[in-house]
């Protein structure tokens, strides 16, 4: 592909990695993204794919922008309060980057649209705010043949990784947690709070993640959880196998189409250790 | 025998498989994936696979905010 010049000036501390080059520039102008929530995760993940240059970007949420998310969900500001979050973030990728071409949809993700809304990206980020939705979406990876980069956040803890279950030996989300928690025994997000910047911390990996798939540079987390404690600042990168009894993508599955989990909140909270 | 758990030194039965192991120190099993030694045990062989001498044992708790 050719590059403007405005393109080469835009782009031009990419170009000159060796790693990137011209075309692994021109990769990330033809790649599609899809993100999965303009949220906390999905903010930073957003703009930096944004200011990367992938050509499509997808952005699905249900939302508007509140005030109580501005904390941390940096791709909204105050102006937005109302708005519609896939609105905002489209608004602000645009400004950010007129490269980038953006699918917008304001609704919730459900086991009747999920498959074609991802079918046509390349890669999919999981930013979302509930299991259902997380298990929902690796469901529908492993049926359209995906790679899912997961990220989840919680009070001062992150958790990072690709789940590619339908590719060998590569483990899904259902190979590490098999079922979503009970419903009830979970304390809400609102209620248990979250350090804003952690955010940033977490979707930002996401965003290095898919631009190292579209890439493909580097050793991805396919098979890896990085697990991230802010309180302590330390990083654990931990191997997770496929599990041969997983229902999904396991040798003897028993999961043939998608299911709709109830609706529980952000994280289970067993008893301490 | 010895092992570590949550970082914490910890002496307990031998021939204790995963299952029985959280069963002992009464950590519910849902919403949980169990670390040894850098490695997380699929939670569907919890019932076969055997704590050894001196595994580093981490319990992992499932976030789901974004």
């Amino acid at each position: 592909m050719d590059f403007t010049e405005e393109q080469i000036e835009r782009y031009s501390r990419h170009i000159i990695l060796p790693e990137v080059g011209g075309k692994g520039q021109a990769k990330l102008l033809g790649a599609k993204v899809f993100a999965l929530g303009a949220g906390g995760l999905g903010s930073p993940a957003l703009m930096y794919l944004a200011a990367a240059g992938v050509g499509k970007i997808g952005v699905a949420d249900a939302d508007a922008v509140d005030l109580s998310n501005l904390q941390r969900q940096i791709i909204h500001n105050n102006t937005r309060i109302g708005v519609p979050k896939v609105e905002s973030a489209k608004q602000t990728i645009n400004e950010l980057n007129p490269d980038v071409e953006v699918e917008a949809i304001n609704k919730r993700l459900t086991v009747d649209n999920i498959r074609e809304v991802i079918r046509d990206y390349d890669v999919i980020l999981d930013g979302s705010d509930n299991f259902p939705t997380r298990f929902l979406m690796n469901d529908a990876c492993f049926f359209e043949k995906k790679p899912l980069v997961s990220g989840s956040m919680f009070r001062f803890d992150g958790q990072v990784a690709i789940f590619s279950g339908h590719e060998d030996d590569k483990p899904c989300y259902r190979c590490l947690y098999p079922e979503p928690p009970p419903v009830g025994l979970v304390p809400s997000c609102q209620e248990a709070g979250v350090l804003g910047a952690l955010a940033g911390v977490i979707g930002v990996l996401q965003a290095v993640e898919a631009i190292k798939l579209v890439l493909s540079i580097g050793d991805d987390l396919k098979g890896h959880l990085m697990i991230f404690d802010a309180l302590g600042m330390s990083f654990r990168k931990v191997k997770v196998r496929k599990d041969p009894n997983c229902a999904l993508c396991g040798d003897s599955a028993t999961i043939k189409e998608l299911t709709e989990y109830e609706q529980a909140t952000c994280e289970f909270n067993p008893a301490d250790v | 025998m010895k092992i570590k758990i949550n970082g914490e030194d910890k002496t307990i039965a031998d021939g204790l498989t995963i299952s029985m192991l959280l069963d002992d120190l009464n950590i519910k099993k849902v919403g949980i994936a169990v670390e040894v030694n850098r490695e997380i045990v699929p939670k569907t062989t919890h019932d076969k696979v055997l704590v050894n001498e001196g595994d580093v044992i981490e319990i992992v708790r499932m976030v789901g905010g974004g």
